[in-house]
Protein backbone atom coordinates (compact mmCIF):
# COMPACT_ATOMS: atom_id res chain seq x y z
CA UNK A 1 0.00 0.00 0.00
CA UNK A 2 2.65 2.15 0.77
CA UNK A 3 4.56 1.50 -2.33
CA UNK A 4 2.04 2.07 -4.32
CA UNK A 5 1.79 5.73 -3.08
CA UNK A 6 5.56 6.53 -3.13
CA UNK A 7 5.17 4.97 -6.49
CA UNK A 8 2.54 6.90 -8.15
CA UNK A 9 4.02 10.23 -5.84
CA UNK A 10 7.02 9.57 -8.26
CA UNK A 11 5.23 8.63 -11.24
CA UNK A 12 3.43 12.13 -10.80
CA UNK A 13 6.77 14.23 -10.18
CA UNK A 14 8.02 12.53 -13.32
CA UNK A 15 4.81 13.63 -14.91
CA UNK A 16 5.13 17.46 -13.69
CA UNK A 17 8.65 17.63 -14.94
CA UNK A 18 7.82 16.31 -18.30
CA UNK A 19 4.77 18.79 -18.73
CA UNK A 20 7.16 21.35 -17.21
CA UNK A 21 9.64 20.83 -19.98
CA UNK A 22 7.00 20.15 -23.02
CA UNK A 23 5.37 23.64 -22.31
CA UNK A 24 8.46 25.34 -21.83
CA UNK A 25 9.79 23.78 -25.14
CA UNK A 26 6.69 25.48 -26.78
CA UNK A 27 7.81 29.12 -25.64
CA UNK A 28 11.06 28.66 -26.56
CA UNK A 29 10.33 27.47 -29.79
CA UNK A 30 7.90 30.45 -29.97
CA UNK A 31 10.67 33.06 -29.06
CA UNK A 32 12.85 32.08 -31.52
CA UNK A 33 9.92 32.99 -34.37
CA UNK A 34 11.67 36.53 -34.03
CA UNK A 35 15.61 35.79 -33.77
CA UNK A 36 16.44 39.09 -34.31
CA UNK A 37 14.60 39.99 -31.35
CA UNK A 38 15.58 36.82 -29.17
CA UNK A 39 19.26 37.61 -29.88
CA UNK A 40 18.85 41.26 -28.76
CA UNK A 41 16.90 40.49 -25.65
CA UNK A 42 19.95 37.74 -24.33
CA UNK A 43 22.32 40.53 -25.12
CA UNK A 44 20.51 43.13 -23.63
CA UNK A 45 20.00 40.53 -20.38
CA UNK A 46 23.91 39.96 -20.24
CA UNK A 47 24.67 43.84 -20.73
CA UNK A 48 22.09 45.27 -17.78
CA UNK A 49 22.90 42.65 -15.14
CA UNK A 50 26.47 43.78 -16.52
CA UNK A 51 26.51 46.97 -16.13
CA UNK A 52 24.52 46.63 -12.97
CA UNK A 53 28.43 44.83 -11.76
CA UNK A 54 30.23 47.81 -13.95
CA UNK A 55 28.50 50.09 -11.45
CA UNK A 56 29.91 48.74 -8.81
CA UNK A 57 33.50 48.40 -10.08
CA UNK A 58 33.17 52.60 -10.79
CA UNK A 59 31.98 53.17 -7.14
CA UNK A 60 35.42 51.27 -6.20
CA UNK A 61 37.16 54.09 -8.08
CA UNK A 62 36.67 55.84 -5.13
CA UNK A 63 36.89 53.02 -2.34
CA UNK A 64 39.13 50.51 -1.27
CA UNK A 65 36.53 48.49 0.54
CA UNK A 66 32.86 48.73 1.29
CA UNK A 67 31.86 47.56 4.39
CA UNK A 68 34.82 46.36 5.46
CA UNK A 69 34.99 44.39 2.25
CA UNK A 70 36.83 44.15 -0.98
CA UNK A 71 35.83 44.17 -4.79
CA UNK A 72 36.65 40.83 -4.94
CA UNK A 73 35.22 39.65 -2.03
CA UNK A 74 32.05 41.89 -3.18
CA UNK A 75 31.94 39.73 -6.17
CA UNK A 76 31.52 36.45 -4.83
CA UNK A 77 28.65 37.96 -2.23
CA UNK A 78 27.14 39.28 -5.88
CA UNK A 79 27.53 36.15 -7.64
CA UNK A 80 25.89 33.46 -5.15
CA UNK A 81 22.86 36.06 -4.87
CA UNK A 82 22.73 36.36 -8.25
CA UNK A 83 23.17 33.06 -9.79
CA UNK A 84 20.54 31.80 -7.25
CA UNK A 85 18.01 34.42 -8.40
CA UNK A 86 18.83 33.95 -11.81
CA UNK A 87 18.09 30.62 -12.46
CA UNK A 88 15.22 30.51 -9.85
CA UNK A 89 13.75 33.71 -12.58
CA UNK A 90 14.52 31.31 -15.40
CA UNK A 91 12.80 28.43 -14.05
CA UNK A 92 9.61 29.96 -12.45
CA UNK A 93 10.10 33.73 -12.59
CA UNK A 94 6.58 33.47 -14.72
CA UNK A 95 4.91 32.88 -11.64
CA UNK A 96 4.84 36.45 -11.16
CA UNK A 97 2.30 36.57 -13.46
CA UNK A 98 -0.73 35.15 -11.94
CA UNK A 99 -2.53 38.23 -11.11
CA UNK A 100 -2.97 38.42 -15.30
CA UNK A 101 -4.17 35.08 -14.91
CA UNK A 102 -6.60 35.27 -12.85
CA UNK A 103 -7.92 39.01 -14.48
CA UNK A 104 -7.97 37.32 -17.83
CA UNK A 105 -9.38 34.20 -17.01
CA UNK A 106 -6.41 32.17 -18.09
CA UNK A 107 -6.16 30.90 -14.54
CA UNK A 108 -9.28 28.95 -15.45
CA UNK A 109 -8.64 27.31 -18.36
CA UNK A 110 -5.47 26.33 -16.71
CA UNK A 111 -7.35 24.58 -13.94
CA UNK A 112 -9.54 22.40 -15.61
CA UNK A 113 -5.84 20.70 -17.87
CA UNK A 114 -4.64 17.76 -16.09
CA UNK A 115 -1.38 18.99 -14.70
CA UNK A 116 -0.33 20.52 -11.94
CA UNK A 117 -1.26 24.17 -11.19
CA UNK A 118 2.16 24.95 -10.51
CA UNK A 119 4.18 23.85 -13.02
CA UNK A 120 1.66 25.56 -15.80
CA UNK A 121 2.05 29.10 -14.42
CA UNK A 122 5.71 28.24 -13.68
CA UNK A 123 6.27 27.22 -17.49
CA UNK A 124 3.88 29.84 -18.44
CA UNK A 125 6.22 31.74 -21.67
CA UNK A 126 9.86 30.45 -20.31
CA UNK A 127 12.48 32.75 -21.25
CA UNK A 128 15.20 31.12 -22.42
CA UNK A 129 16.85 34.39 -22.97
CA UNK A 130 17.26 34.53 -19.72
CA UNK A 131 20.47 32.21 -20.28
CA UNK A 132 22.32 36.47 -20.58
CA UNK A 133 21.81 37.34 -16.91
CA UNK A 134 22.83 33.83 -15.96
CA UNK A 135 25.86 33.67 -17.42
CA UNK A 136 26.79 37.67 -16.27
CA UNK A 137 26.37 35.93 -12.72
CA UNK A 138 28.28 33.19 -13.23
CA UNK A 139 31.48 34.85 -14.53
CA UNK A 140 31.14 37.38 -11.57
CA UNK A 141 30.73 34.14 -9.09
CA UNK A 142 33.55 32.41 -10.83
CA UNK A 143 35.91 35.48 -10.40
CA UNK A 144 34.77 35.99 -6.82
CA UNK A 145 35.82 32.55 -6.17
CA UNK A 146 39.47 33.29 -6.55
CA UNK A 147 39.11 35.72 -3.57
CA UNK A 148 38.46 31.99 -1.45
CA UNK A 149 41.56 29.94 0.18
CA UNK A 150 39.84 26.69 -1.00
CA UNK A 151 39.33 23.51 1.18
CA UNK A 152 36.97 20.40 0.96
CA UNK A 153 34.98 22.13 3.68
CA UNK A 154 34.54 24.99 1.77
CA UNK A 155 33.84 23.28 -1.55
CA UNK A 156 30.76 22.24 0.11
CA UNK A 157 29.68 25.06 2.09
CA UNK A 158 30.15 26.48 -1.44
CA UNK A 159 27.96 24.01 -3.26
CA UNK A 160 25.27 23.96 -0.45
CA UNK A 161 25.43 27.99 -0.60
CA UNK A 162 24.03 28.01 -4.35
CA UNK A 163 21.75 25.45 -3.95
CA UNK A 164 20.23 27.17 -0.99
CA UNK A 165 20.04 30.42 -3.18
CA UNK A 166 18.49 29.42 -5.86
CA UNK A 167 15.84 27.53 -3.48
CA UNK A 168 15.52 30.57 -1.65
CA UNK A 169 14.49 33.03 -4.19
CA UNK A 170 12.01 29.93 -5.51
CA UNK A 171 10.78 30.67 -2.51
CA UNK A 172 10.46 33.99 -2.46
CA UNK A 173 9.22 34.80 -6.15
CA UNK A 174 6.07 31.87 -5.63
CA UNK A 175 5.54 33.08 -2.21
CA UNK A 176 5.08 36.59 -2.96
CA UNK A 177 3.18 35.83 -6.01
CA UNK A 178 0.63 34.50 -3.56
CA UNK A 179 -0.96 37.80 -2.84
CA UNK A 180 -2.31 38.16 -5.99
CA UNK A 181 -4.59 35.74 -5.59
CA UNK A 182 -6.17 38.57 -3.60
CA UNK A 183 -5.32 41.82 -4.83
CA UNK A 184 -5.04 40.50 -8.79
CA UNK A 185 -2.81 43.38 -9.92
CA UNK A 186 0.42 44.01 -7.54
CA UNK A 187 2.89 42.18 -9.01
CA UNK A 188 5.91 44.61 -8.12
CA UNK A 189 5.06 44.10 -4.90
CA UNK A 190 7.02 40.24 -5.01
CA UNK A 191 9.91 42.36 -6.75
CA UNK A 192 10.53 44.14 -3.91
CA UNK A 193 11.27 41.14 -2.13
CA UNK A 194 12.58 38.94 -5.42
CA UNK A 195 14.83 41.52 -6.69
CA UNK A 196 15.05 43.69 -3.43
CA UNK A 197 16.13 40.70 -2.10
CA UNK A 198 18.73 40.34 -5.13
CA UNK A 199 19.94 43.57 -5.08
CA UNK A 200 19.96 44.44 -1.04
CA UNK A 201 22.66 40.74 -0.82
CA UNK A 202 24.24 42.34 -3.29
CA UNK A 203 26.23 44.68 -0.87
CA UNK A 204 27.88 43.08 2.25
CA UNK A 205 25.44 43.10 4.92
CA UNK A 206 27.95 45.11 6.82
CA UNK A 207 26.27 48.36 5.63
CA UNK A 208 23.23 48.11 7.00
CA UNK A 209 22.08 48.83 10.33
CA UNK A 210 21.83 45.73 12.53
CA UNK A 211 18.28 45.40 12.99
CA UNK A 212 17.80 45.04 9.00
CA UNK A 213 20.32 42.44 9.04
CA UNK A 214 18.38 40.84 12.03
CA UNK A 215 15.25 40.70 10.07
CA UNK A 216 16.83 39.22 7.34
CA UNK A 217 18.38 36.44 9.51
CA UNK A 218 14.96 35.41 11.48
CA UNK A 219 12.41 37.12 9.70
CA UNK A 220 12.64 36.56 6.57
CA UNK A 221 16.23 34.76 5.91
CA UNK A 222 17.41 36.53 3.08
CA UNK A 223 21.01 36.60 4.04
CA UNK A 224 21.52 32.81 3.87
CA UNK A 225 21.48 33.38 -0.03
CA UNK A 226 24.76 34.73 -0.04
CA UNK A 227 26.02 36.48 3.75
CA UNK A 228 26.20 33.59 5.68
CA UNK A 229 28.29 31.06 4.31
CA UNK A 230 30.54 33.58 2.16
CA UNK A 231 31.51 34.65 5.61
CA UNK A 232 32.83 31.60 6.35
CA UNK A 233 34.23 30.95 2.68
CA UNK A 234 36.12 33.95 3.08
CA UNK A 235 36.94 33.13 6.72
CA UNK A 236 36.00 36.84 8.02
CA UNK A 237 34.39 37.35 11.15
CA UNK A 238 30.56 38.07 11.49
CA UNK A 239 30.63 42.40 11.75
CA UNK A 240 27.52 41.75 13.95
CA UNK A 241 28.86 39.22 16.36
CA UNK A 242 25.91 36.84 15.12
CA UNK A 243 27.01 32.99 15.91
CA UNK A 244 29.05 31.07 13.92
CA UNK A 245 26.92 28.14 13.51
CA UNK A 246 24.37 30.46 11.18
CA UNK A 247 27.27 30.47 8.79
CA UNK A 248 26.01 26.59 7.84
CA UNK A 249 22.43 27.22 7.74
CA UNK A 250 21.73 28.18 4.76
CA UNK A 251 20.31 24.67 3.97
CA UNK A 252 17.69 25.36 6.47
CA UNK A 253 16.52 28.77 5.65
CA UNK A 254 15.81 27.44 2.18
CA UNK A 255 13.58 24.58 3.60
CA UNK A 256 11.94 26.93 5.81
CA UNK A 257 11.60 29.36 2.84
CA UNK A 258 10.25 26.67 0.37
CA UNK A 259 7.71 25.09 2.80
CA UNK A 260 6.28 28.74 3.79
CA UNK A 261 5.74 29.80 0.03
CA UNK A 262 4.18 26.17 -0.72
CA UNK A 263 1.56 26.91 1.82
CA UNK A 264 1.16 30.27 1.02
CA UNK A 265 0.34 28.46 -2.90
CA UNK A 266 -1.62 26.05 -1.26
CA UNK A 267 -3.45 28.71 0.36
CA UNK A 268 -3.72 31.25 -2.38
CA UNK A 269 -5.20 28.49 -4.84
CA UNK A 270 -7.61 27.12 -1.84
CA UNK A 271 -8.90 31.04 -1.50
CA UNK A 272 -9.06 31.36 -5.34
CA UNK A 273 -12.59 31.90 -7.17
CA UNK A 274 -12.73 32.96 -10.27
CA UNK A 275 -13.12 36.44 -11.76
CA UNK A 276 -16.50 34.95 -13.14
CA UNK A 277 -15.53 36.97 -16.72
CA UNK B 1 -5.66 71.42 -31.91
CA UNK B 2 -4.06 71.87 -28.24
CA UNK B 3 -7.82 71.00 -26.44
CA UNK B 4 -7.47 67.61 -28.44
CA UNK B 5 -4.06 66.75 -26.71
CA UNK B 6 -5.12 68.07 -23.51
CA UNK B 7 -8.26 65.46 -23.78
CA UNK B 8 -5.75 62.71 -24.82
CA UNK B 9 -3.45 63.56 -21.98
CA UNK B 10 -6.14 63.45 -19.52
CA UNK B 11 -7.64 60.32 -20.84
CA UNK B 12 -4.31 58.62 -20.29
CA UNK B 13 -4.11 60.04 -16.83
CA UNK B 14 -7.55 58.34 -15.92
CA UNK B 15 -6.57 55.23 -17.89
CA UNK B 16 -3.56 54.50 -15.58
CA UNK B 17 -5.32 55.70 -12.44
CA UNK B 18 -7.52 52.36 -12.61
CA UNK B 19 -4.85 50.44 -11.05
CA UNK B 20 -4.82 51.61 -7.33
CA UNK B 21 -3.23 48.05 -6.17
CA UNK B 22 -0.14 48.16 -8.44
CA UNK B 23 0.57 51.29 -7.68
CA UNK B 24 0.93 50.48 -4.34
CA UNK B 25 2.50 47.75 -4.51
CA UNK B 26 4.75 49.78 -7.06
CA UNK B 27 5.28 52.51 -4.40
CA UNK B 28 6.26 49.71 -1.78
CA UNK B 29 9.10 48.39 -4.27
CA UNK B 30 10.46 51.95 -5.19
CA UNK B 31 10.86 52.70 -1.11
CA UNK B 32 12.41 49.36 -0.59
CA UNK B 33 15.13 49.81 -3.50
CA UNK B 34 15.20 53.67 -2.33
CA UNK B 35 16.08 52.19 1.50
CA UNK B 36 18.77 49.73 -0.17
CA UNK B 37 20.51 52.43 -2.28
CA UNK B 38 20.77 55.18 0.56
CA UNK B 39 22.69 52.48 2.67
CA UNK B 40 25.07 51.69 0.03
CA UNK B 41 25.73 55.29 -0.46
CA UNK B 42 25.87 56.18 2.76
CA UNK B 43 28.71 53.58 2.89
CA UNK B 44 30.59 54.60 -0.27
CA UNK B 45 30.45 58.61 1.16
CA UNK B 46 31.50 57.45 4.75
CA UNK B 47 34.36 55.68 3.52
CA UNK B 48 34.83 58.41 0.47
CA UNK B 49 33.50 62.31 1.58
CA UNK B 50 32.82 64.59 -1.49
CA UNK B 51 33.14 62.14 -4.18
CA UNK B 52 31.83 63.92 -7.07
CA UNK B 53 31.10 66.94 -5.41
CA UNK B 54 28.47 65.67 -3.87
CA UNK B 55 28.00 64.78 0.32
CA UNK B 56 26.36 62.02 2.11
CA UNK B 57 22.51 64.08 1.88
CA UNK B 58 23.22 64.81 -1.47
CA UNK B 59 23.87 61.32 -2.23
CA UNK B 60 21.03 60.49 -0.62
CA UNK B 61 18.94 62.84 -2.20
CA UNK B 62 20.19 61.32 -5.19
CA UNK B 63 18.52 58.20 -4.92
CA UNK B 64 15.33 58.87 -3.37
CA UNK B 65 14.85 61.61 -6.31
CA UNK B 66 15.96 58.27 -8.48
CA UNK B 67 13.33 56.36 -7.26
CA UNK B 68 10.24 58.81 -7.55
CA UNK B 69 11.59 59.66 -11.11
CA UNK B 70 11.88 56.44 -12.17
CA UNK B 71 8.32 55.29 -13.28
CA UNK B 72 7.44 59.49 -14.16
CA UNK B 73 10.17 58.98 -17.02
CA UNK B 74 9.54 55.46 -17.81
CA UNK B 75 12.88 55.08 -17.60
CA UNK B 76 12.33 51.13 -17.85
CA UNK B 77 10.03 52.00 -20.90
CA UNK B 78 6.71 51.52 -20.89
CA UNK B 79 3.96 54.30 -20.94
CA UNK B 80 2.26 54.64 -24.69
CA UNK B 81 5.16 53.63 -26.80
CA UNK B 82 4.79 50.41 -25.48
CA UNK B 83 1.00 51.05 -26.83
CA UNK B 84 2.54 51.84 -30.38
CA UNK B 85 4.81 49.01 -30.42
CA UNK B 86 1.80 46.20 -30.06
CA UNK B 87 -0.05 48.38 -32.67
CA UNK B 88 2.62 48.51 -35.14
CA UNK B 89 3.08 44.64 -34.59
CA UNK B 90 -0.91 43.24 -34.78
CA UNK B 91 -1.43 46.46 -38.11
CA UNK B 92 -3.41 48.41 -35.89
CA UNK B 93 -0.85 50.98 -36.37
CA UNK B 94 -2.69 51.79 -39.87
CA UNK B 95 -5.81 53.10 -38.05
CA UNK B 96 -3.40 55.88 -36.35
CA UNK B 97 -2.24 56.79 -39.65
CA UNK B 98 -5.02 57.50 -40.55
CA UNK B 99 -6.36 60.39 -38.31
CA UNK B 100 -6.01 63.83 -38.61
CA UNK B 101 -3.40 64.30 -35.83
CA UNK B 102 0.00 63.80 -35.62
CA UNK B 103 1.08 60.22 -34.61
CA UNK B 104 4.32 61.87 -32.59
CA UNK B 105 1.98 64.26 -31.03
CA UNK B 106 -1.34 62.10 -29.77
CA UNK B 107 1.42 59.49 -28.40
CA UNK B 108 3.42 62.36 -26.57
CA UNK B 109 0.15 63.78 -25.16
CA UNK B 110 -0.85 60.15 -23.77
CA UNK B 111 2.54 60.16 -22.33
CA UNK B 112 2.70 62.97 -20.79
CA UNK B 113 -0.95 62.14 -19.19
CA UNK B 114 0.64 59.25 -17.57
CA UNK B 115 3.40 60.87 -16.44
CA UNK B 116 1.41 63.20 -14.23
CA UNK B 117 -0.08 60.51 -13.09
CA UNK B 118 3.07 58.60 -11.87
CA UNK B 119 4.30 61.90 -10.63
CA UNK B 120 1.69 62.31 -8.38
CA UNK B 121 1.57 58.72 -7.24
CA UNK B 122 4.84 56.69 -7.80
CA UNK B 123 6.69 60.37 -7.75
CA UNK B 124 5.17 61.61 -4.65
CA UNK B 125 4.68 58.22 -2.35
CA UNK B 126 9.10 57.40 -2.61
CA UNK B 127 9.76 60.88 -1.27
CA UNK B 128 7.54 60.98 1.47
CA UNK B 129 9.10 58.04 2.62
CA UNK B 130 12.52 58.73 1.88
CA UNK B 131 12.03 62.59 3.54
CA UNK B 132 10.17 59.94 6.74
CA UNK B 133 13.34 57.93 7.41
CA UNK B 134 16.52 60.27 5.86
CA UNK B 135 17.62 63.61 5.35
CA UNK B 136 17.14 64.82 2.09
CA UNK B 137 18.04 68.03 0.61
CA UNK B 138 15.21 70.63 -0.53
CA UNK B 139 15.54 72.67 -3.60
CA UNK B 140 17.52 75.75 -2.11
CA UNK B 141 15.10 78.74 -4.03
CA UNK B 142 12.02 79.29 -5.98
CA UNK B 143 14.44 79.01 -8.80
CA UNK B 144 15.64 76.35 -8.37
CA UNK B 145 12.55 74.18 -7.57
CA UNK B 146 10.94 76.12 -10.84
CA UNK B 147 13.74 75.45 -13.19
CA UNK B 148 13.83 71.73 -11.55
CA UNK B 149 9.61 71.33 -12.87
CA UNK B 150 10.75 72.69 -16.23
CA UNK B 151 13.62 69.94 -16.62
CA UNK B 152 11.37 67.64 -15.23
CA UNK B 153 8.89 68.08 -18.25
CA UNK B 154 11.85 67.85 -20.32
CA UNK B 155 13.47 64.94 -19.11
CA UNK B 156 10.26 62.99 -19.55
CA UNK B 157 10.14 64.03 -23.52
CA UNK B 158 13.67 63.10 -24.34
CA UNK B 159 12.76 59.67 -22.65
CA UNK B 160 9.78 59.73 -24.60
CA UNK B 161 11.41 60.57 -27.88
CA UNK B 162 14.10 57.56 -27.26
CA UNK B 163 11.61 55.39 -26.65
CA UNK B 164 9.48 56.05 -29.56
CA UNK B 165 12.24 55.99 -31.63
CA UNK B 166 12.82 52.35 -30.21
CA UNK B 167 9.19 51.19 -30.48
CA UNK B 168 9.37 52.40 -34.29
CA UNK B 169 11.57 49.66 -34.65
CA UNK B 170 8.95 47.48 -34.85
CA UNK B 171 8.23 48.75 -38.49
CA UNK B 172 11.36 46.93 -39.57
CA UNK B 173 12.06 44.14 -36.91
CA UNK B 174 8.24 43.30 -36.01
CA UNK B 175 9.08 42.84 -32.55
CA UNK B 176 10.30 45.67 -30.61
CA UNK B 177 10.45 43.97 -27.14
CA UNK B 178 14.07 42.87 -27.72
CA UNK B 179 14.96 46.56 -29.14
CA UNK B 180 13.27 48.04 -25.72
CA UNK B 181 14.95 45.82 -23.11
CA UNK B 182 18.13 47.17 -24.40
CA UNK B 183 17.15 50.65 -24.82
CA UNK B 184 15.67 50.35 -21.03
CA UNK B 185 19.60 48.77 -19.95
CA UNK B 186 21.37 51.84 -21.25
CA UNK B 187 19.24 53.96 -19.97
CA UNK B 188 19.56 52.76 -16.64
CA UNK B 189 22.96 52.99 -16.88
CA UNK B 190 23.69 56.22 -18.69
CA UNK B 191 20.79 57.99 -16.53
CA UNK B 192 22.54 57.82 -13.71
CA UNK B 193 19.90 55.73 -12.32
CA UNK B 194 22.07 53.06 -11.34
CA UNK B 195 25.49 55.47 -10.08
CA UNK B 196 25.31 58.99 -10.28
CA UNK B 197 26.95 59.98 -13.17
CA UNK B 198 29.56 62.23 -11.37
CA UNK B 199 31.16 59.08 -9.79
CA UNK B 200 31.69 57.77 -13.62
CA UNK B 201 35.69 58.96 -14.24
CA UNK B 202 37.42 60.30 -16.88
CA UNK B 203 36.11 59.94 -20.68
CA UNK B 204 33.47 57.74 -19.56
CA UNK B 205 32.19 60.68 -17.42
CA UNK B 206 32.42 62.89 -19.99
CA UNK B 207 30.57 60.67 -22.62
CA UNK B 208 27.75 59.69 -20.36
CA UNK B 209 27.53 63.50 -19.35
CA UNK B 210 27.39 64.45 -23.05
CA UNK B 211 24.39 61.35 -23.83
CA UNK B 212 20.78 62.14 -24.00
CA UNK B 213 20.28 59.89 -21.02
CA UNK B 214 21.77 61.93 -18.55
CA UNK B 215 18.88 64.73 -19.67
CA UNK B 216 16.59 62.11 -18.12
CA UNK B 217 17.66 61.48 -14.60
CA UNK B 218 21.31 63.18 -14.07
CA UNK B 219 20.13 67.23 -14.94
CA UNK B 220 17.06 67.28 -13.14
CA UNK B 221 18.51 65.75 -10.01
CA UNK B 222 21.04 68.11 -10.12
CA UNK B 223 18.82 71.13 -10.60
CA UNK B 224 17.35 69.44 -7.19
CA UNK B 225 20.42 69.78 -5.82
CA UNK B 226 21.51 73.05 -6.96
CA UNK B 227 24.15 72.44 -8.43
CA UNK B 228 24.00 74.81 -11.14
CA UNK B 229 23.69 78.60 -10.44
CA UNK B 230 22.93 81.16 -12.90
CA UNK B 231 23.92 80.49 -16.76
CA UNK B 232 24.35 77.10 -15.50
CA UNK B 233 21.09 76.34 -14.89
CA UNK B 234 20.23 77.99 -18.72
CA UNK B 235 22.80 75.46 -20.37
CA UNK B 236 21.68 72.70 -18.02
CA UNK B 237 18.19 73.03 -19.13
CA UNK B 238 18.91 74.41 -22.72
CA UNK B 239 20.90 70.70 -23.27
CA UNK B 240 17.90 69.06 -22.25
CA UNK B 241 16.21 71.18 -24.90
CA UNK B 242 18.68 70.71 -27.58
CA UNK B 243 17.88 66.80 -27.23
CA UNK B 244 14.03 67.53 -26.87
CA UNK B 245 14.27 69.02 -30.43
CA UNK B 246 16.88 66.03 -31.76
CA UNK B 247 14.87 63.33 -30.49
CA UNK B 248 11.27 64.62 -31.96
CA UNK B 249 13.07 65.51 -35.25
CA UNK B 250 14.37 62.08 -35.74
CA UNK B 251 10.91 60.42 -34.25
CA UNK B 252 9.32 62.46 -37.59
CA UNK B 253 11.99 61.25 -39.96
CA UNK B 254 11.32 57.59 -38.58
CA UNK B 255 7.92 57.91 -39.15
CA UNK B 256 7.95 59.59 -42.24
CA UNK B 257 10.53 56.11 -43.66
CA UNK B 258 8.10 54.10 -41.80
CA UNK B 259 5.24 55.21 -43.38
CA UNK B 260 6.46 54.37 -46.80
CA UNK B 261 7.29 51.02 -45.59
CA UNK B 262 3.94 50.08 -44.48
CA UNK B 263 2.12 51.67 -47.77
CA UNK B 264 4.75 49.18 -49.68
CA UNK B 265 3.81 46.58 -47.28
CA UNK B 266 -0.14 47.35 -48.44
CA UNK B 267 -1.40 48.69 -45.56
Amino acid sequence: MADTHTATRRQSGAFAMRSYSDIARLWVRASLAYPASFALMTVSGFLITGLDFVALWLMFTHLTDLGGFSLIQIALLYGASSVGLRVADLLIGSVEQIGLHVRTGRLDQMLTRPVPLLVQVCADNFSLRRFGQISQAVIVFAWGCFAVDWNPPRVLVAVLMVVSSGVIFFGLFVGFSCVQFWTTDSTEFANAFTYGGNTITQYPLSIYPQELTKSLTFLLPIAFVNWYPCLYLLGVDDPFGLPSWLQFCSPVAAAVVLGGALLAWRTGVRHYTSTGS
Amino acid sequence: MLSLYAAVGRRSFRRYSTYTAATLAGIFTNSVFGLIYSFAYIALWDNAPDAGGYDTIDAVTFVWLGQALLMTVALWGGGTTDDLSERIRSGDIAIDLYRPTGLVGWYLAGDLGRATYHLVTRGLGPTFIGLLFFHIRLPSSPLDAAAFAVSLVLAVVVSFGLRFVVASSAFWLLDSSGARFLSGAFAIFFSGMMLPLVLFPGWLGTLARALPWSAIIQVPNDIWLGQYDGWALLGALGFQALWVALLLGLCEAVLRAATRKVVVQGG
